[in-house]
């Protein structure tokens, strides 16, 4: 019963999601790994991971989880059966101090047991002027952990305007999600010179801002 | 069956005729300049004639279901189209309650307002009421960085993409004597006129044109295919005059006020779309681009045709 009820919201929320947005997926040359990746995304809305997850291929969608706060989603029973029913998340506590279990073996354990992650290296939504705020480490001890792991980077476009930080209506925009090429960790490759990189290869999607050129 | 269904399956029955005739040239042009290599504009010619089927299929449906169909029908182009806007146009935080006013207050009222056949409201309630409020609501938050160019952008989404084109279902609401119970083939003689003028005006620029007309805005549009369109339209226009309550002359006559309109029109959202740095305003019909691509000329004719038929012939 419970499924049933969260594949009828996991509809919900994507046909929703496309009637607001009308999002459209643009691919990469070389197409998506077809086994279990991480895709990691620029993060300025609430509603960044459901837009990724609406795009993807049902194949593919359905062993894509997101990495989300444990403490924003564990709040309230409906934010627990969104969290962890509908979108299957993979919850990690993000305070150190106060952590139970170690957030990169969690999503290790996810990648063995087969799905992808939906990943925000940023660690938190970005509101400022910026457009990607600096990664936070993460993202580079999961590779390390597992390093045969394709990282796909993936731009959203748009989102944030949809719904500003503290508006509750959405306001109807065209919004695209952009995927790049596959990349790996390289051999011997330090901490910053790959964030750096992954940094570099995110922002390389992003189009440039329309109209905004005067 | 009275006289305006059977005009209408007559006007279906034409329309699929002519989308066969275009669906096999478009067969036979991709076996014949695209079979190995693809060549980009028969692919394109192919993509738009596939959604012309769709499009097609989807206004007789709107027609079949009647008056509540058509209204829907069009509110969700609306809905479409301001979406399409407003993704390019500059706003700011501080536009968010307008914004969202604009989209579920105001084009729901808008189309309400002609279920409700309340024709006073109808006409000035974008050009009056919304007008002065939307500025109000952005006021509010004492954001002034650009403020009478964000303002003036969204008046200008409203009025295009939703006062105008809601004037294509308020053909519905006109009275003319002798002609009650056939309003919905006046908004089948509007767009297709103003469509087939588009579709033409292609055909003609593709075979003979030479010489561009406007290079700066839209550089695939030329002189031949603008008269050569235009005449065509005009032509055909006047030859739909046993659907209208035109005699055969007005009936050209106002085709040919379409035409123009709907020509100018499509200069004019092409001049927008240099503007902000476009090339389509979207991706929501596969070969032609955004809803708005195709919406254009029907927005800027829509109006003028209404009011000219209103006031020469409507009781209402």
């Amino acid at each position: 019963m419970k499924i049933l009820f969260a594949e009828i919201a996991a509809a919900a929320f994507v046909l929703f999601a496309r009637a607001i947005t009308a999002v459209r997926a643009i691919w990469p040359e070389h197409g998506l790994p077809s086994r279990p990746c991480v895709y990691f995304a620029n993060h300025s809305s609430h509603g960044d991971f459901v837009l990724v997850w609406a795009v993807l291929p049902p194949r593919l969608r359905n062993q894509a989880r997101p990495v989300a706060g444990a403490e924003y989603w564990l709040k309230s029973k409906v934010s627990t059966f969104i969290g962890r029913d509908v979108f299957n998340a993979v919850l990690i506590e993000r305070e150190r101090e106060k952590r139970t279990q170690d957030p990169i073996e969690l999503m290790t354990t996810a990648i063995d047991d087969g799905s992808s992650l939906i990943l925000f290296p940023e660690g938190t939504r970005n509101l400022t002027d910026a457009r990607l705020l600096p990664f936070k480490s993460g993202l580079f001890h999961l590779v390390s952990a597992r390093p045969d792991v394709d990282l796909v980077p993936v731009w959203i476009n748009n989102l944030n305007r949809v719904m500003p930080k503290g508006e509750i209506v959405p306001i109807p925009l065209i919004c695209t999600v952009t995927f790049g090429d596959a990349l790996r960790l390289t051999p011997n490759e330090g901490k910053d010179v790959f964030l750096e990189r992954m940094q570099a290869a995110l922002l390389a999607l992003s189009p440039k801002p329309l109209g905004s050129g005067e | 069956m009275n006289t305006a269904s059977s005009d209408l399956l007559t006007l279906v029955l034409g329309i699929v005729g002519v989308l066969i005739f275009a669906s096999a040239i478009g067969y036979m042009l991709q076996r014949r300049f695209s079979a190995n290599g693809p060549n980009a504009a028969v692919e394109n010619l192919n993509a738009r004639i596939k959604a012309w089927w769709i499009m097609v299929i989807l206004i007789g449906i709107a027609f079949i279901a009647g008056r509540i169909g058509v209204l829907i029908l069009f509110a969700f182009c609306s809905f479409a189209a301001l979406r399409e806007f407003v993704t390019l146009i500059n706003t700011r935080r501080a536009d968010h309650w307008a914004l969202a006013l604009a989209f579920f207050v105001v084009l729901p009222i808008q189309y309400y307002l002609l279920w409700a056949e309340e024709y006073g409201i109808f006409a000035i309630f974008i050009p009056v009421y919304a007008f002065l409020l939307m500025p109000i609501i952005s006021v509010l938050r004492g954001d002034t960085e650009r403020f009478l160019l964000r303002v003036a952008e969204v008046q200008w989404a409203l009025m295009i993409c939703v006062f105008c084109a809601s004037h294509v279902p308020a053909l519905l609401t006109l009275t003319i004597p002798g002609f009650e119970g056939r309003n919905v083939l006046l908004i089948a003689f509007l767009v297709i006129v103003v469509q087939l003028s588009d579709v033409l005006q292609y055909v003609w620029g593709k075979l003979f044109g030479r010489t561009k007309i406007a290079p700066n805005l839209s550089p695939s549009k030329t002189v031949e295919g603008f008269v050569g369109g235009v005449a065509s339209a005009t032509l055909i226009g006047a030859s739909l005059w046993w659907i209208t309550p035109f005699t055969p002359f007005q009936a050209g006559l106002l085709a040919l006020i379409i035409t123009l309109m709907g020509f100018f029109g499509g200069l004019v959202m092409s001049a927008v779309k240099r503007d902000r740095g476009v090339k389509d305003w979207g991706n929501l019909i596969e070969g032609h681009g955004g809803l708005i691509d195709r919406l254009d000329s029907v927005v800027f004719s829509a109006p003028i045709f209404f009011h000219i038929v209103r006031y020469w012939w409507s009781l209402s």
